[in-house]
């Protein structure tokens, strides 16, 4: 059982590692990926008896690589070509090259002859070995459409030629944009993942840090150090995201104490680099926006004027309704809930909110601070029917049993009437 | 591999360019066709003559329809192709984003495709 539970987690840690390098050595994804479920298998049935070994990837590589030679080999015997797979390199040059095949993998899965959303959802896929249902989640599409994306973009990556390669100094500024996001979007993963018990997946953070770090020493840019402050702070929350029981606690009432100190020194000092470099990329905007909220010692006690005012600049540069979103909370605590809900009303038929159960989590709780308890209570209800992670259901759960308690709503209780009791608007 | 690249603009840009900027832009070509001939990318291309000049050919249950102008009518008309040799979608791009056309239009990108081998016995006709 403990083997069991070491290759589960040996395969969400190291799976995307090791298919990057037999990509490279083996020429196709395909192979590649059938090849690394071999490798698997083969650790699955071997391991439980002879333990695991000292190097599990190194291992995974080097059977994953003998299965994929032996499956092509086979299938080659009919026809008239053949290739050599087998590299010819020194043992340095291959220890490099194993080093950046994750590069390699990222910004092939990010080449700009794919879609955008073909991109993300390739990489999703294969670099930080999500479910198709995870991937979905993450980039608010249905999975059986997302499925098929991946089919499609794997398809055009062979018809087209895209190499497998990092790109040159040359062309690396223009691939950068599509990468980072891509890497956000891993790192987002690992916060929210979907579907699940769990509130944190730690180590889908730290992957989608170590790729922004190992971005950061490739290409020093004040992009890559905004992500990476972005995230940095982001993470500094983690351990104040879910109580003892594990339940979600929102930003407003986290215990900021349990904030990791550290975190958030490094999430300021890459901060520091991007404002000297790139002042109002999205990135960099919304890394200030969080080291906004990192230094408040409190919810009521956050400067909301100035995170209105970056909503606003983000709003600017990258314009989505999830943006709008985030400046309609954010007017809510600087103004009034009101003010704020008059900003998510307008948003209402947007396509990408429509469904999305973060929006009605919003309007919901805008409508309880400005005590419209039914509209709270429609709002809620949407969310529920929305959210697909268990912590955030019992959330909201619990904001609607809240609700029900209150009794009835006072009659006082109008559009002038002031924000909830205890927190709300700072003076 | 092989790429096409297809040079697409709009011809009333190129309607609206004097005399003196047009002979410069045919230069530029046939200098952008000479260095690509030179790297040994270049396998062939061509300039074609205006949209207006085009007629398209159906076959319909073994009739042959004819009529005047394009398939398609699009923002950007093509205005002439290349076919390129190069190792893979990078250096492509790289070349094609060469071609001076791409500063006008738009160069759309394909690599060939290789037709299956012939059959053995059996002749389709």
């Amino acid at each position: 059982m403990q083997v069991q539970v070491s290759i589960e987690s040996l395969y969400r840690q190291h799976a995307p590692r090791v298919l990057a390098t037999l990509i490279r050595r083996l020429g196709s994804f395909d192979a590649a990926e059938e090849a690394l479920h071999d490798a698997f298998a083969e650790a699955v049935s071997r391991w439980p008896g002879e333990g695991v070994p000292d190097a599990p990837v190194a291992w995974l590589i080097r059977v994953g690589h003998r299965r994929g030679i032996d499956q092509i080999r086979r299938r080659q015997t009919a026809r008239q070509h053949a290739h050599l797979l087998v590299p010819d390199e020194s043992e340095a040059d291959e220890a490099r090259d194993i080093a950046d095949d994750p590069l390699r993998l990222l910004f092939t899965c990010c080449h700009p002859a794919l879609p955008m959303s073909d991109r993300l959802a390739l990489t999703l896929r294969e670099m930080a070995g999500l479910t198709t249902e995870q991937v979905a989640s993450a980039l608010l599409q249905r999975p059986t459409a997302l499925a098929q994306r991946i089919v499609r973009a794997k398809r055009r990556l062979r018809a087209a030629g895209i190499p497998y390669e990092v790109p040159d100094a040359a062309e690396l500024p223009a691939r950068l944009p599509g990468v980072l996001g891509v890497i956000y979007l891993i790192f987002n993963e690992g916060y929210s993942c979907s579907d699940g018990e769990r509130v944190v997946d730690a180590p889908l953070a730290d992957e989608a840090l170590r790729l922004g770090e190992a971005l950061a020493d490739l290409l020093p840019r004040g992009e890559v150090f905004g992500l990476l402050a972005l995230m940095r702070l982001h993470h500094a929350r983690r351990e104040a995201r879910q109580d003892a029981r594990g339940e979600l606690v929102p930003l407003e009432e986290q215990d900021r104490r349990r904030w990791d100190a550290g975190q958030i020194r490094a999430g300021l000092a890459w901060l520091e680099r991007a404002l000297a470099l790139t002042p109002t990329d999205p990135y960099t905007l919304q890394a200030s926006i969080a080291a906004v909220h990192a230094q408040a010692p409190s919810a009521e006690a956050t400067d909301w004027r100035r995170i209105v005012r970056l909503y606003g600049a983000l709003q600017q540069q990258r314009p989505s309704p999830v943006i709008e979103l985030n400046r309609a909370v954010a007017v809510a605590m600087h103004d009034s809930p009101e003010a704020g809900l008059a900003l998510l009303e307008a948003l209402a038929d947007h396509h990408q909110l429509v469904d999305y159960h973060l929006f009605h989590a919003a309007r919901a709780d805008l409508h309880r601070r400005a005590g419209h308890r039914e509209a709270a209570r429609h709002a809620y209800e949407r969310a529920l029917a929305l959210a697909m992670q268990e912590p955030e259901r019992r959330f909201l759960a619990r904001r609607l049993a809240a609700l029900d308690a209150a009794g009835p709503v006072s009659a006082a209780s109008g559009p002038s009437g002031s924000a909830a009791p205890g927190r709300g608007s700072p003076a | 591999m092989q790429y096409v690249a297809l040079v697409y603009y709009q011809e009333r840009l190129i309607e609206a360019m004097s005399e003196r900027e047009w002979h410069d832009l045919n230069q530029e070509c046939l200098g952008c066709v000479e260095r690509l001939t030179e790297q040994g990318h270049f396998i062939t291309g061509r300039a074609l003559q205006p949209m207006e000049s085009a007629t398209s050919v159906r076959r319909r249950d073994g009739e042959v329809l004819v009529s005047d102008g394009p398939f398609a009518e699009t923002k950007e008309q093509l205005a002439g192709f290349y076919l390129l040799e190069a190792r893979d979608l990078n250096e492509a791009l790289r070349l094609a984003g060469g071609i001076p056309p791409a500063r006008l239009g738009t160069i759309e990108v394909r690599p060939v495709r290789d037709l299956p081998p012939k059959d053995e016995t059996g002749d389709p006709s």
